[in-house]
Order: C-alpha cells, then structure tokens, then sequence
C-alpha cells in the first residue's frame, strides 16, 4: 500500500517537508492576530514610510541638505522590510514551542517523516509568510516612491536588501528553533527570545548607521556575516530538533546543581582516567586526552595561526616602512626597558603575564559569543603583526627567521603553545553547541568542553604565561643583543 | 504464539533519562529491562500507576525514543536500525489527542494521511469509511476546535488507523468518551484483533482491560512485575477459585465435617464459601456429601474475583502510586 520510505526519491521526500510548511502556513494564515498586524506593515506602513520620506525630503531641501534625504529613502526600505520579518520569531517560537505545550507534537514525530523533513518542514513555514509580506511591503514602498518622488532604487541596494532581510529573518527563525529547544512553554520561550530580539536590535542600528554613513560596500560584509551565523544555527537546530531531544525534556529548569555536577566530573574524573587529579596524571593521561579531543580545533587554529602571519607579510608588502626605521644592530638593553608605549604592558614580569591573561580570558569571552569566532580573530591579530615585522626585518636587509628566533620564539616556545591551545579549547567550545559529539546532549558537550577548557587554563595555560612572562623579560633581549647588539 | 506471528517484540528494553534527583547517580531509569511479545491478533493491555513507564515503553516501540538499552522489532524492523519503516508500521494514539484545533476534520486527516504516504484515492476512502465507523461521518467538515472530548479522542484514534498499521499503539483509547462511543472503540479493537493485528492498549480502566485484552502486563517503576491472561493472573495473585455455594437448610452441625472436605474461607448460616485448587473435583463431591446430608443446594458458584483486586495486589503490595 505503501512504497518504503528509504526508497522515495528525494522530489517526494521535499514534497513531505513542504506537506508540513502549507499545514503550519495556513494555519498561521487563520490567526487573525498574526495576520492583521503582518497585513498592516505589508499595505499600510510602507504608504506611512513613504509619506514620511516625501515630507523628509522636502523639509531637508529647504535647508539645503539633500543629502539626508538622499540617505534616509534606502533606510526606510530596509525598516519597511525589516517590520514583517519580526514576526518570523512569533511564528517560529509559536510553531516549535507551541506544538510542544499543546501536545500536536507527538502525532507528528510518530510519522515516518525524518527529523530533517520536520525541522525544513517548520523553518520554510514560519519563514515564508513573513517574508513574503516583507517583500510585498517593500515594493508598495518602491512603486509608491516612484510614483510620487520619482526615486528608484540601485540593482545593488536592492539586492542588498532584500538579501539581508532575507537572512536576518533566517536568524531569527533558526534562533528561534535554538530557544525553543530549551523551553517548553511559549511563556518561557518568549522570555528566551531576548537572546535573539537584542542582537537584532543592535544589528538593525549598525545597518542604520552604515546608511546614514553612505557604506553601502559594508552591508555585504554584514550580509556575509550573517549568512555565517545562519548556517551555525540551521546546524545547530538540525541538531537539535530530534525527537529524543523534543520528548525529553518535560519541565522548564535552569539546573544548575546537575550541571554542577556533570562540569566537576568531566573536570576532575573524565571517563576513563581514574585517581586523584595530579601533576603526573594531568601530563600523562589528561593532557593528552584533552588535545585529542581537541586535534580539529587545534588543526584550525595552526591553519588561522599560519593565515595571521601570511596577512601580515601581505600587508606588509602593501605598506613597507620607510627606509632606516628599522634598525636591529646595535640595539641597547635599555631600548627594552625604555620601550612604553601607551598600548604596551610594563616591561616586567607581572606586567606581561598580566596582559598575556586578559588577553586571554577576553578571548574566551568573545568566544563565548561567537562559537569561537572572535576568538580565532584576535589570535589573528599577533600573528598578522609578527609576519608583517619578519617581512619588514627583511626588506630591511636582515633574516627574518633570525629575527623570529631572537625576538619571538624564546618566550613565543611557550606563550604561542598556550594561545593556540587556549583558542582551540574555545573554538571547541563553541563548536559543542554547533555539533555535539554523537551520543552526547548539546548540554554535556558544552560542559565537556568548558571543563577542558578550565582545566588546561589554570594547570597548563597559566603556567606557560608565566615562564614566557619571566623569559620575555630576562631571556628574550639578551639573546636579542646577543645577536644584534653593538 | 509462532515465531512469525510476532509483531511486536522487546528484550531487555531499558530507556534512562537523565536526572538531577539526590541518589540517581545522574540518571533515572524509566524503563527498565522489559520483555514483550504481542503476536498478530492479540491484545495486550498494558496496566500500571501513572510515571510507571507505559508511556516511554510505548514511545520507544514507536521509535519515537531510543532505547539506551536492549532492543525491540516492530513487524520484524528493528526500532533503533530501521525507526522510519517502525512508523509506517504503527498507529500511535497518544495520551493526549494533541489535533490542530483551527483544522477541519477532513483536512487533519488528508494531512496525516499525506504524512504516512496513503495514496490519494484511498486516503478519502479509508477517512469516510473509518469516520463512518466511529460516528463521526457528519462531523468530517467540522472544525476541530468545535468538537467534543470524546470526538476529538475519536478523531486521534481514527489518524492512528488511517494508514492502516499492523500494529497498534494505543494510550487510554477510551479515555473521556461516553458509554456508547467507548463501545464502539471497543468493538473496533476486537474488530482490529480479529484483522490480525497486534495491539498495546495503555488503560487505567481495568474493566475495559479485562474486556478486551487477552493478556496483561502490569508495569510498576519500569518492570513488568506481572503478565499473563486475566485468569492466570488471578489465579498466581488472589490464589485458587473462591468458591460458594448456598443452601436451603441450616448448615448448623455441618461445619466441621464440611472443612474436611474443602478448604472453608467464610460461612454463613445458609451459606459456605471455600477454596479449591480443582473445583471440578472438588464442586460435584461437595454437592453429593450436602444432599446426603438431607441439605438442599441452591446455588453453587464461583465469587467474582476482577482484575482490580489483582491490581491493587501487585500495587499496593508494592508501595502504591509512583512518586
């Protein structure tokens, strides 16, 4: 009666998914608290905008700054499409939590349909409505512009736009989908829906500004961006929109103690090791574990660590120094303990290791937010500076592998393992939430590899800053001078 | 019950969540180590206290949850290998009906039809023919938000059928439902059985269990602690047959010679209520010793004994209500 689902081509299998879509669709379509306020922004708040840039265009010509104008009109699109396309968070939150609290769920995860059909099923139908009100919205603004002001927009900053609303609204569905997985309310979803509002917000008054600035070239470098964090997040809700996820989760609870519990276990007895943590076991069997995990992480950071002094070499090339500033031979100690600028930490011990830390822990924290994104380009930045100083050191006639020597690698032995090892464990981290390892909850993978992190920080990483520190300040220049002293 | 005959098969299926409960040693354990087969035409009632893993047993032989150990087939599919071709195969009532109340009737079951890949032509026969049969037939275009509990209890039953499964899964089917359409679920049921189908019913109503099913299996804090037919579970937790029998005389003066005959429970001044491990030895003995005896037998039968009293046996016997 029926044919095998393995067997079904993959039109029938997307036919599936999108049996899904026109369901939830027009089911959203009968909700009149949806509809009117979606109908609204599509037919009559375009006419409003479009009012308002008539009036603004006429006010500022009379004071002769056009220009204001000129730059107000593309921001109104943006906002004229922007509006609808707020609505996809209420559908998705309303779609993915909501069947959760009414129990519509279950009947649809015990048909054959995958976890995959569900989810794009879900994503398209709590996307298309909005977006397509959003589209709408900003050609009644388009045509009515032109009718009355005569403007017409670039082929660029159309696509642009529309683009951009197209992937902010895939943000915030897939972010959506993300909240939903930890709630099972829509009352505490839309609590969780900050997460998603505030960032938005932010981002929507950086596009502003960036109009209102007239770097039009800048949105697609966001556009890029954002099609980044969407890919992350579809990832991360395929991952998780699962039935043994959707159906195990019965109460809303911030558990903390059980958290607790499983970080200090993966900190102090990950599987397979026994004993109490000790300066012996952490070399010989955590250490090594912890890096194993890790290798990918690791393999990524080397390859950004390699790209860093590439880009500085790059840039080098593009803005050499002026010939005689670089002058390596005959440099004094003092030139060391003189050096201060303004950006530079104290030439002391404490003064290095210090700013080596907070280096660091910023990174983690920018990886935090990232999934580790802004971790790995702020390693970048020293490395793009030591390649971009080794290729000056040679156009200015000298080694640059004697200078990465000298300079670099007898406090950089130590200081570099730690950073790299630092930055892999919080890309890592970020990483767990994208894709956690098979058999493991999103939960455990983060807190397994938080737990890493923690402990290589504080009994490996720390320790190295500290050697560094101490040979940065006591051994570094005097192998310096004794290379290129007078 | 032949090997082929199996359509619904667990070993050892064990299901843990995990748990942040003191002495859990971080998980808790739902299900565990349980052991079923259900063969083509029977029914298996499925009892047990709420939180005592019903559901979870039957969220995993609908592949809807893994087990985290052991394992189960469904139609000969492996639900952990194979949980899509497991799907097709099954027809879930859930605890909740759980209908998109802004639907229409017609349009829900088209869209649950669509899902299970029911062929259009037979996809609107088989919603008329089922809609008919549960009494529904004139309530095919109306909106589900309108609809009564027990309807909508009947609607959910009907997308469980629509794709016509071999096995049938089916939490409280008669939950919420008057005395007339509880009759009609029930009569679909044996109508199902007698279609080859193997079905798990999950019921607190154990009247209803005895009724239809031809086994029971009592499921307390994730184990089947008791399976078997309503008489042998009777039997192996209340004992042998109760016995009474009732006279038109006096039994006065009679007593102690009748307890060398039975096993005397109770007795009354014209009546007598025994147990006996053979009543078909035993009953005719009895009768003949009491007419000898100038005494008139009016009625001689077993006492009722209900699955409840098993029940509340095996449940209170082990501490009552899960917590």
């Amino acid at each position: 009666m029926i044919a095998t689902m393995e067997s079904l081509p993959l039109r029938e299998r997307v036919a599936l998914a999108l049996t899904i879509t026109r369901r939830e669709v027009s089911d959203t379509l009968r909700d009149w608290r949806i509809v009117v306020p979606i109908v609204f922004l599509t037919l009559v708040f375009p006419v409003i905008m479009n009012f308002t840039a008539d009036v603004a265009l006429d006010f500022v010509a009379r004071y002769g700054a056009p220009i204001v104008g000129e730059r107000l009109i593309p921001f109104l699109l943006m906002i004229v499409g922007f509006f609808p396309i707020s609505f996809s968070l209420v559908i998705a939150l309303e779609t993915f939590v909501g069947e959760k609290e009414r129990r519509s769920l279950e009947p649809l995860l015990a048909t054959p349909l995958s976890n995959l059909q569900l989810y794009a099923g879900k994503i398209l139908a709590a996307m298309v409505p909005p977006l397509l009100a959003s589209y709408l919205g900003m050609s009644v603004y388009l045509i009515a512009l032109y009718l009355t002001v005569g403007w017409t927009a670039s082929p660029a900053l159309l696509t642009q736009i529309f683009l951009l609303t197209t992937a902010e609204a895939l943000v915030m569905v897939s972010g959506a989908v993300v909240v939903s997985s930890q709630t099972t309310s829509v009352r505490a979803a839309n609590l969780l829906a900050s997460f998603i509002i505030i960032p938005m917000a932010f981002l929507v008054q950086g596009e502003s500004l960036i109009m209102f600035w007239g770097r039009y070239e800048v949105l697609w470098w966001i556009l890029a961006g954002l099609l980044v964090v969407d890919l992350i997040l579809i990832r991360m809700g395929a991952r998780i929109f699962n039935r043994e996820e959707l159906l195990g989760r019965e109460i809303d609870s911030l558990d903390l103690r059980r958290g607790w519990q499983s970080f200090r276990r993966f900190l102090l007895q990950p599987d397979g090791i026994e004993g109490a943590l000790t300066l012996r076991r952490l070399l010989r069997w955590d250490l090594p574990l912890v890096l194993g995990r890790s290798r990918l992480a690791l393999v990524a950071v080397l390859v950004a660590v390699l790209g860093g002094v590439g880009l500085g070499w790059s840039y080098a090339l593009r803005y050499p120094l002026p010939n005689g500033v670089l002058v390596l031979k005959g440099a004094p100690m003092e030139s060391f303990q003189e050096m201060q600028l303004a950006f530079l930490p104290p030439f002391t011990i404490w003064g290095i290791f210090n700013h080596n830390v907070r280096a660091l822990l910023l990174e983690i924290v920018l990886g935090l937010f990232s999934f580790g994104a802004l971790a790995v380009v702020l390693l970048l930045v020293p490395m793009a500076m030591i390649g971009f100083f080794m290729a000056q050191v040679s156009f200015a006639g000298y080694n640059p592998l004697l200078f990465l020597a000298t300079f670099v690698l007898p406090h950089g032995l130590f200081e570099l393992p730690a950073a790299i090892v630092t930055t892999a464990l919080v890309l890592r981290l970020g990483a767990s939430m994208v894709s956690p390892p098979e058999g493991m909850t999103l939960r455990e993978a983060w807190l397994l590899a938080l737990a890493d992190l923690v402990k290589l920080f504080l009994l490996v990483v720390l320790p190295l800053l500290l050697i560094a520190a101490f040979v940065e300040v006591q051994i570094t220049p005097r192998i310096v001078l004794w290379v290129y002293g007078g | 019950m032949a090997e082929n005959d199996v359509l619904i098969q667990a070993e050892q299926l064990t299901k843990r969540f995990p748990s942040s409960e003191r002495g859990t040693d971080g998980f808790f354990t739902a299900v565990d180590g349980v052991n079923l087969r259900v063969a083509a035409g029977e029914v298996l009632a499925l009892l047990g206290p709420n939180g005592a893993g019903k559901t979870t047993t039957v969220r995993m032989l609908a592949a809807i949850l893994m087990p985290t150990a052991g394992r189960a087939e469904i139609a000969g599919f492996d639900v952990a290998r194979y949980p899509r071709e497991v799907r097709r195969r099954v027809g879930l009532l859930t605890e909740m009906p759980g209908l998109y109340l802004r639907m229409r009737a017609a349009d829900y079951l088209d869209f649950f039809g669509r899902l299970y890949g029911v062929p259009p032509a037979q996809r609107w026969e088989r919603i008329e023919t089922l809609m008919a049969r549960f009494g529904m037939a004139e309530a095919l275009h109306g909106r589900l938000g309108e609809f009564s509990k027990g309807m909508r209890q009947k609607l959910a039953l009907i997308r469980a059928m629509l794709h016509d499964p071999p096995v049938l899964l089916l939490d409280e089917p008669t939950s919420a439902m008057d005395p007339y359409s509880a009759k009609l679920v029930r009569d679909s049921i044996a109508s199902l059985r007698s279609q080859r189908r193997a079905i798990i019913v999950c019921t607190h109503n154990l009247t209803e269990a005895e009724m239809l099913a031809d086994r029971i299996a009592i499921i307390r804090r994730g184990r089947i602690v008791a399976l078997g037919t309503p008489s042998e579970l009777k039997r192996q937790l209340l004992g042998p047959p109760l016995m009474e029998v009732r006279v038109a005389q006096p039994l006065d003066g009679l007593l102690p010679r009748a307890s060398e005959l039975v096993q005397v429970e109770s007795w009354g001044s014209t009546w007598l209520r025994y147990r006996t491990e053979d009543p078909r030895q035993t009953n005719p003995r009895l009768v003949r010793w009491l007419t000898g005896q100038g005494v008139e037998v009016v009625t001689l039968s077993e006492v009722p004994r209900n699955l409840e009293s098993v029940y509340l046996r095996v449940v209170e016997g082990m501490g009552g209500e899960e917590g």
